[in-house]
Formats: structure tokens, C-alpha cells, sequence
């Protein structure tokens, strides 16, 4: 009897579940109908704002800085009257330095929290995950840091560098230093692949020669082979992609193979004030870097910037590009909502275009249809007491151009 | 062989009170489909009420994680062997997917958009090209890893390979497929992995409706593997399974290979995981190395001890509490979770070692003889709450 019972609870659970699986069935892809997009709850006198980074894991160690930098920005905003009269409440996120978890934290931020925007990510991984979710709900990501290019969301603001703003001025100033032949190390991801795919173009058509090409997994800390590689290929200089923990292991055993800034400099396009503290300034001692800012890039602007951050987190704390890319970033926010005198995610893009701002960095302006910032290129070196000092700029902004488009060498790379 | 039917009985539902046995398995019968019942009221009724498209979206997530758990129970809590590489099959269920959903995103003929930017590839690798057919994707994202699991399985499992051995080679082919993918990234994607996928198989992800199917669609597919589980914990080989191990020479001196009895449990738990991962690609979105490696492998095992590894239902309510926990607690503490959940899992393995699924029991046993040993010390074997197979600093 109870076994009769049983079976038929079975059965008509069974056609419950699949009457309910058959019962909805939505929009077809060739509908375009997709994208309703969720609307900022604007409603009081405050206006909330998205920060997402990764707080653990990893890439912790530099995505906090700029979490605290984008702080201090919204701090100040607030103390000045905040954002069309309404105060930012900011929303803090952990990414957990995992790409999957961006995308969930991400549609939290816009759908539960209705955010106005969201400024993060770090990784190019991370931007790659959450990119569908900004553009399917029609929401803005402010993404603060260099990248290899080759990207154009409409619901994401670039305010770090691309391509040709970092990478292929650093390859300007070694042509022009004379170097011949370059070395290429990386950490194997999606950034130093890409950007040295750009490096072997450049590399061919302006006669320089690429001596060889390694990458190391996210992470490794076994530079031996690698070291040897590079100091048998004799390499007038080594064009460095790693990330994070990677160059601490990297410089070391540099260091200690008996290279060094003079036989073969380095230029490293991911090894900003932060990460110099970390590595050790014995093994980096001159050894060249291409950024947009440095702590000592000069003006009273970011004097001003350098001594409110210190205040704050403390005077041992330095500044770098990422994070003065990330207090831009709320900064133009803020421009473009003035402007467009609104939050709505389509008047805040069309009132972009042309938006100037005097940053820490010089003077930027928001490209409208890249969505990129034009700014200055600077290469440093690496001083003793930590600090990076300029040793060349590119005179006045670059426009950003992330498919190196204006590049005869370029075609073919997109 | 007391311990083999003793562990068993014992480990149906979390329900049956100590009867002769023949009543026992019918009652056994009426309370599992009432709890399939009570089961799928839950998934089908009451979360898409209550849920917003969000969370129902979350669910769906740790539905699939639950289904990797599944597996996980057969493998590591029914047969011993901890299985510390999941995320291996996982991710050839998931990438087999995201590939077909992919091309098919592209339309016949073009390439997927990371390809054209990184791989600057003229035409379509070959080994791409069987996935643009779905006849090929779909049955490819469970027989492939189930193929994968059978070949590794019965070269580990005949050379008698186990314990500790075993895990470490689990986790080094985890490491090995991370390394694969992100070394390939103009085919693979490499550490981005596959995302921005849009249609699932003619229906656009982004609309809500859809996601909601994709959402009953995966809570479908969970309860049938419970279903199927249970059928086979029940069964005969799920008798031997347990004899395995238990005393794997003793069942070999019955005359039993053992070596196939584990390769079984394990394709079985491999399929399990890939399609798990399939079912991930269209609820979430992506698929990535960073969800296959070593530390999402581990975080599956995670779950399952929280639960209760050698129980049906605990791996599942293990999975989805430990899941559902990580996004509770880093959305309310986004500084700290990281420590709240740590202390989370020490305090379960600490205090109730038999998991979650063992916290009723317990309960319901105190109450009625509050001498007897609680229920988890029955529900795992010897009665010592701990495996004889298991590693252990696991």
C-alpha cells in the first residue's frame, strides 16, 4: 500500500517538474528584444555607487589600494556637495579575485543595489566576465587600469592606458635609446599575450629584433630557466609583462645572475609605487617603467592628491597609476553626471565626450567614442628610496586608440 | 559485512526509525518520494516565488554546484575515494557547452569573438569543429568527461592506486588541464576562458524568462540524478561500493574486482560534474580555468563534507549552505568573510563531523534514547566517524 503511495508522490512529482520546465520559455535571440536595463534608485538625497574589487585572494594586495583610492574620491565629493546635490553612498564588493565571482557581485550591484555605477575590476579576466552583465542590464563600469586594448564596451569607461598610451611609447623611448633587440617575459594570461602579440609588431616593422619570448603561470616564483634564457639571448633589453609576486622572484634572480639596469635594463609596464615596496629597491634600482603618473609626476594637483591619500591611509602609503586612474575615474563620473544633468546611464555617456578634468596626472579628456581617456605617456626610472622618477614624457596627451587603428604596423592585429 | 548493510540502512533518509528490515525499505520508499516531493515543491514552487530574477539566478548556480556534490557523494562518501580533481570534468562538461553555444552565438561559418582578437586564426580549429553540431555538444558534455574518468580510473584503480596517491593525481590533472587552457589562449580564451555567451540553443540568456527556465531546467536535472543516485546507493553494486570501501581485500577474496566497482562509482561521479558544468555555462554565463583548478576542486569536497559526505541528501544541502554562505556572508562582510568562512568549516568538522545531515538526526536521537551513540557515529562506518580509507589529515 505504502509502496503504491510512494510511486504515485513519485510520478506526480515527475510531471510536475517537467510541466513547469516546459511551461516558460522566453525571448528567441533573433527577437532583440534583450536588455530592458535596470534603472539607479535615485529617489532620496543619496546616490549609490558600486566599488568591486577584490579584497581577498591574489590580487588583494593591489586591488585594495584602489578601493581605498576610489574612497578618498568619493569622500571628497561629498564633502563638496556631492553629485547634483545628492550625497554617494558607496556599495563595497569583494571580487575574491575570482572572474565568475566579478560577474555575480557585479548584477548584485545593479539589480539589487541599483547603483548609478561601478567602478573596478582589475585583471583583464575580470573585466572580460563582467562585461556582458554592464551591457546587458545597461549599466556604466569605470575600469581603472592599463590594458591590452582591443576592447570598446559601450557601458565601460577606460580611465587606465591603453595600448598605444603605454605600451608602444615604452617601446618608442628603447628604439630611441637605441636598443636593437628585446627580450619578452610575461605571466600567462590574457594581458602580456596580447601585449606582446602588439610588442613583435611593432618589433618587425621598426627593425627591432624579439631574442625570445617567455611566460610564467599567474603566481610562479621560478625564474632560474627563464633568467638563464634571457641572459644568454644577450638582449639589449627585456620588455617585462609579469604580475604581481611573480617580479619579486623575477628581479631576485635577475639580480643575482649579474644583470642589472645597465647590461640589460628592464621595463616593466605592471610594477607601480606599490609593487617597487614589495620587490625591494636593491633589485630595481634604475630599472625603467611605462605609466600615465607617478607619486612625483610634479603639479599642484597632485600634491594635493599624494598629501590627502597619505592623510588618510597613512604616510607610508604610496600612490600609483592605477589608483590615481580609479580617483579619475569618480571624478569624470561626476563631470558627466553634472553635465548630463542626470544619472541616466544614456545621458551620462552622450554628455561624455570632450569632459576635461586637470587629474594628478595632467590634464585628461574623455574620448567620447572610444569611451578611453586621452593621456600623457611617462616612462620612469626606479630611484633608490623607492620612488619612481620621470625620465621622459610624451609632451602632451595621447588619444587613446585600443585597436591601434592609426598604426600602418597594427593592421591585422584586431 | 554487518558494517557494510549497518552503514546502508543507516544512510537512506535521514529518517527511518530502527525496524525490522522488510517494513523499513517500504516506508523507506514512501518517505523518499515524499521528500522527492516535498523536494521539488521547494525548487519548482516556492523559489521562484519568493526569489528575485537575482537570486533565482544564484540558486541555479549552487543547484549545479550541488550536482558536482552528488557525484562526490557516491565517489568519495560511498566508495571512499576522495575525488579532489572534480573540477577537471566540470570544466570538459562546461567548456563542451560553451563551445557549441559559442559557434552558435557566431552563426555558421564565423569564428567566436576571442579568436578573431587573439588567436588571429584564419579558420575554425578542428577539433573546435564537432561542437557546432548540438547532436555532438550535448551528449559530448557528460560521455566526454565520463570517458576521461574511465580511462584514468582504470589505470589508477588496477594498479591500486589510493588514499592519498590518488588525490594528489586527482589535483595534478586539475593543474595540468588549468595549465592547457591558459596556455592556449587563442583557442581556448586561456585565463579569461569562454563568456559573453548570449543564446542558449535559440533563446537569448539575457531575457529574465529564459534564465528562469534554465533555472527549472537545472533543478529538473538535480533531482533526477538524486533519483538516480539513490537507485543505485540501493541497488546491489551500491552494497558492494560500500564493501569496497570498506575492506577492499575482502571483497576481492569474495571474488570481486574491485578495481571495477571504483571505476564505475567514479565515471559515474565524472558525468555527474560534466553535466553540472554544462548546466553552469547558460545559467552563469562563463566558463573559466578559474573555475576547474585546484581550489574550486577542493571547494567541491568542501561542500560535501559540510554536508555530509556519506549521506544522499548532504552533499546537496552541503554544497548549496557552503555556496549559498559565500555569497551571504561576503555581501554582508566583504572585508572578512573570508575568515567567517574558515571558522564556518571548522567549527562543522569539529563538532559534527557526520555534517549537516546529521544535525536532525542527532537531534531526533537525543530526544528519544538519549543513550544511545548519535547518529552520525552510525552513519559513517566502524562507528568512529571517519573512514578507514579516508586520508587522514583530509
Amino acid at each position: 500500500m505504502s509502496l503504491f503511495r510512494g510511486r504515485r508522490i513519485l510520478a506526480g512529482a515527475m510531471a510536475l517538474i517537467a510541466a513547469s520546465a516546459l511551461a516558460a520559455c522566453g525571448s528567441k535571440t533573433s527577437d532583440n528584444t534583450s536588455g530592458t536595463g535596470v534603472s539607479a534608485d535615485v529617489s532620496g538625497d543619496t546616490v549609490k555607487v558600486g566599488l568591486l574589487n577584490s579584497l581577498s585572494g591574489t590580487m588583494a594586495i593591489s586591488e585594495v589600494t584602489v578601493r581605498d583610492s576610489i574612497m578618498l574620491a568619493v569622500e571628497e565629493i561629498n564633502a563638496a556637495g556631492g553629485v547634483l546635490g545628492k550625497k554617494i553612498v558607496p556599495v563595497g564588493e569583494d571580487g575574491a579575485s575570482d572572474w565568475p565571482t566579478f560577474a555575480e557581485k557585479a548584477e548584485k550591484l545593479i539589480s539589487e543595489d541599483r547603483v548609478a555605477a561601478v567602478f573596478g575590476c582589475w585583471t583583464s579576466a575580470s573585466r572580460k566576465a563582467v562585461k556582458p552583465v554592464f551591457e546587458k542590464n545597461k549599466a556604466l563600469l569605470f575600469y581603472p587600469v592599463q590594458y591590452e586594448g582591443l576592447e570598446q564596451s559601450p557601458y565601460i569607461f577606460y580611465t587606465g592606458a591603453t595600448t598605444n598610451q603605454q605600451i608602444v611609447p615604452g617601446l618608442d623611448y628603447l628604439k630611441a635609446q637605441g636598443k636593437k633587440s628585446v627580450y619578452l617575459v610575461g605571466s600567462d594570461y590574457v594581458f602580456p599575450r596580447t601585449a606582446n602579440k602588439i610588442i613583435k609588431a611593432y618589433a618587425k616593422a621598426n627593425g627591432m629584433t624579439v631574442l625570445g619570448e617567455d611566460y610564467a603561470p599567474l603566481g610562479s616564483t621560478e625564474f632560474g630557466t627563464i633568467v638563464n634564457k634571457v641572459k644568454s639571448a644577450k638582449a639589449d633589453a627585456v620588455f617585462n609583462t609579469l604580475n604581481g609576486d611573480s617580479n619579486v622572484a623575477f628581479f631576485k634572480e635577475y639580480t643575482s645572475a649579474g644583470l642589472n639596469a645597465a647590461s640589460m635594463p628592464v621595463v616593466s609596464v605592471s610594477i607601480a609605487e606599490e609593487e617597487v615596496k614589495g620587490i625591494g629597491t636593491q633589485y630595481l634600482k634604475d630599472q625603467l617603467t611605462a605609466w600615465n603618473y607617478y607619486q612625483t609626476t610634479p603639479g599642484g594637483v597632485n600634491a594635493k592628491f599624494v598629501a590627502a591619500y597619505k592623510a588618510k591611509y597613512g604616510a607610508d602609503k604610496p600612490t600609483s597609476d592605477p589608483m590615481e586612474a580609479a580617483y579619475v575615474a569618480v571624478y569624470l563620473w561626476k563631470a558627466m553626471v553634472t553635465k548630463a544633468g542626470s544619472f541616466e546611464v544614456e545621458k551620462v555617456r552622450a554628455a561624455a565626450d570632450g569632459i576635461t578634468y586637470e587629474a594628478p596626472e595632467g590634464l585628461v579628456t574623455v574620448d567620447g567614442p572610444t569611451q578611453h581617456i586621452a593621456k600623457t605617456a611617462r616612462i620612469g626610472k626606479v630611484g633608490a628610496d623607492g620612488l619612481i622618477t620621470e625620465v621622459w614624457n610624451s609632451g602632451q596627451p595621447i588619444k587613446p586608440d585600443p585597436y591601434l587603428k592609426s598604426y600602418p604596423w597594427a593592421t591585422g592585429l584586431s | 559485512m554487518t558494517t557494510v548493510t549497518g552503514a546502508t540502512n543507516a544512510t537512506d533518509e535521514p529518517a527511518a526509525p530502527p525496524q525490522p528490515p522488510a517494513p523499513r525499505r517500504t516506508g523507506g520508499r514512501a518517505r523518499t518520494a515524499l521528500g522527492f516531493a516535498a523536494g521539488a515543491a521547494l525548487l519548482f514552487g516556492v523559489a521562484p516565488l519568493v526569489l528575485s530574477d537575482f537570486r533565482l539566478a544564484l540558486l541555479a548556480k549552487y543547484l549545479c554546484v550541488a550536482m558536482v556534490a552528488v557525484g562526490i557523494g557516491i565517489a568519495w562518501g560511498r566508495g571512499g575515494m576522495l575525488t579532489l580533481g572534480q573540477g577537471v570534468f566540470f570544466g570538459l562538461g562546461g567548456y563542451a557547452m560553451a563551445m557549441h553555444l559559442k559557434l552558435a552565438d557566431a552563426g555558421p561559418g564565423a569564428l567566436p569573438d576571442f579568436m578573431q582578437l587573439y588567436g588571429q586564426l584564419d579558420e575554425l580549429p578542428w577539433w573546435w569543429r564537432p561542437f557546432a553540431s548540438p547532436w555532438f555538444a550535448l551528449p559530448a558534455t557528460v560521455l566526454l568527461p565520463m570517458a576521461v574518468a574511465f580511462g584514468l580510473g582504470s589505470l589508477v584503480f588496477r594498479r591500486r592506486v589510493r588514499g592519498a596517491y590518488f588525490a594528489i593525481l586527482s589535483q595534478a590533472l586539475a593543474a595540468a588541464m588549468v595549465i592547457l587552457l591558459v596556455g592556449q589562449q587563442g583557442t581556448t580564451g586561456g585565463t579569461n576562458g569562454l563568456t559573453d555567451i548570449q543564446g542558449f540553443f535559440g533563446y537569448d540568456l539575457d531575457d529574465p524568462v529564459n534564465q528562469r527556465t534554465v533555472y527549472l531546467l537545472i533543478a529538473a536535472a538535480l533531482l533526477a540524478l538524486l533519483a538516480g543516485a539513490r537507485q543505485l546507493i540501493r541497488s546491489r553494486y551500491g552494497e558492494l561500493l560500500v564493501a569496497v570501501r570498506d575492506g577492499e581485500e575482502r571483497v576481492r577474496f569474495l571474488g570481486y574486482d574491485p578495481a571495477t566497482v571504483k571505476v564505475v562509482a567514479y565515471v559515474v561521479a565524472a558525468g555527474m560534474a560534466g553535466l553540472a558544468g554544462a548546466l553552469f555555462v547558460p545559467a552563469v554565463g562563463i566558463i573559466s580555468p578559474a573555475l576547474i583548478g585546484i581550489v574550486p576542486s577542493i571547494e567541491f569536497v568542501i561542500g560535501v563534507a559540510v554536508g555530509g559526505r556519506a549521506t544522499l541528501l548532504g552533499p546537496v544541502l552541503g554544497a548549496v549552505a557552503v555556496a549559498w554562505a559565500r555569497t551571504a556572508l561576503s555581501e554582508r562582510f566583504p572585508g572578512t568573510w573570508t575568515y567567517l568562512q574558515g571558522l564556518l568549516f571548522v567549527l562543522v568538522v569539529a563538532f559534527l563531523p557526520g555534517g549537516l545531515a546529521s544535525l536532525w538526526a542527532l537531534a531526533r536521537n537525543r530526544r528519544a534514547e538519549p543513550d544511545r551513540p548519535p547518529r552520525w557515529r552510525r552513519v559513517l562506518p566502524s562507528g568512529r566517524g571517519r573512514t578507514r580509507t579516508e586520508v587522514p589529515a583530509a
